[in-house]
């Protein structure tokens, strides 16, 4: 009886996904699929930039003006920042699939090396944005 | 002792007879992506602060035209391959599964063919004038 009554209480269950330590390569994981899915919106703000200029000067300044927005920026920041990640992790998958960069140290490396890389591709884009192509003026 | 037969075995894709595609096209788009990605990005930085006419010309000469049509195309059958895997792990009900697996593929095309004819209308109409 004894034994019955341990049997049905609360059984342990394995660790819920906020209990691990998040090493690299688990965030680069998720991160991937994350921004792979900010792509597929992307790809609206893409036709909608060519639809626009297919139709004419008004639409075009419609896009410009949005895109030009404070939220607009925003979107294409998280855009650009998405595409350089995707494209240099998936460089970094691609490699893997040939046989390279498995062991542990070096794919925690190329994680870091990749979210570094994206960063300073976007930011590097949207200070020539700013700076020299005037987007705020 | 192995039931199965000697083309079955050299042939090598099991029970199914498939599985393999989804993945090989997943890598073979994402290789053609790799310049193509590399390539928009550095379009679209040259047309930063554009305004129509400036983007018209550009996607007007052909080399620009048809990169961005390779772009397009290889971007969207990227898109709904990977898609697709994320709506197969998270979505466990079958029923909204397939729903939203057939949405996804209208998703593609739409997408898809809005941008192409967008992209055909101008480096066709602007050629011609």
């Amino acid at each position: 009886m004894a034994e019955q009554a341990k049997a049905t209480r609360a059984r342990p269950l394995s660790p819920h996904l906020q209990i691990y330590r998040w090493p690299v390569t688990m965030a680069t994981s998720i991160t991937h699929r994350v921004t792979g899915v900010a792509l597929a919106v992307g790809t609206l703000v893409v036709a909608w930039w060519l639809i626009a200029a297919a139709s004419g000067a008004d639409a075009y300044d419609t896009f410009s003006t949005y895109a030009r927005s404070p939220l607009g920026l925003l979107i294409l920041f998280g855009f650009v920042w998405s595409l350089s990640f995707h494209l240099l992790n998936g460089i970094r998958h691609l490699a893997w699939d040939s046989g390279f960069g498995f062991k542990v140290k070096t794919a925690e490396r190329t994680g870091v090396l990749v979210y570094a890389l994206s960063l300073i591709a976007a930011v590097g884009i949207f200070a020539y944005a700013f700076a020299a192509k005037g987007v705020l003026a | 002792m192995s039931v199965r037969t000697p083309l079955g075995r050299v042939e090598g894709l099991g029970a199914a007879h498939r599985g393999t595609e989804h993945f090989i096209s997943q890598r073979v788009t994402a290789v053609a992506l790799v310049p193509l990605a590399i390539w928009f990005l550095v379009a679209a930085l040259s047309l930063i602060g554009a305004d129509r006419n400036d983007a018209v010309a550009f996607l007007s000469e052909p080399v620009n035209a048809v990169l961005m049509a390779l772009f397009i195309v290889a971007a969207v059958m990227h898109m709904a391959l990977g898609l697709q895997m994320v709506i197969e792990d998270y979505i466990s009900g079958e029923g909204g599964k397939v729903v939203l697996l057939v949405l996804n593929k209208f998703f593609a095309w739409v997408v898809g063919a809005a941008a192409i004819f967008a992209l055909l209308k101008i480096a066709l109409s602007h050629s011609l004038s």
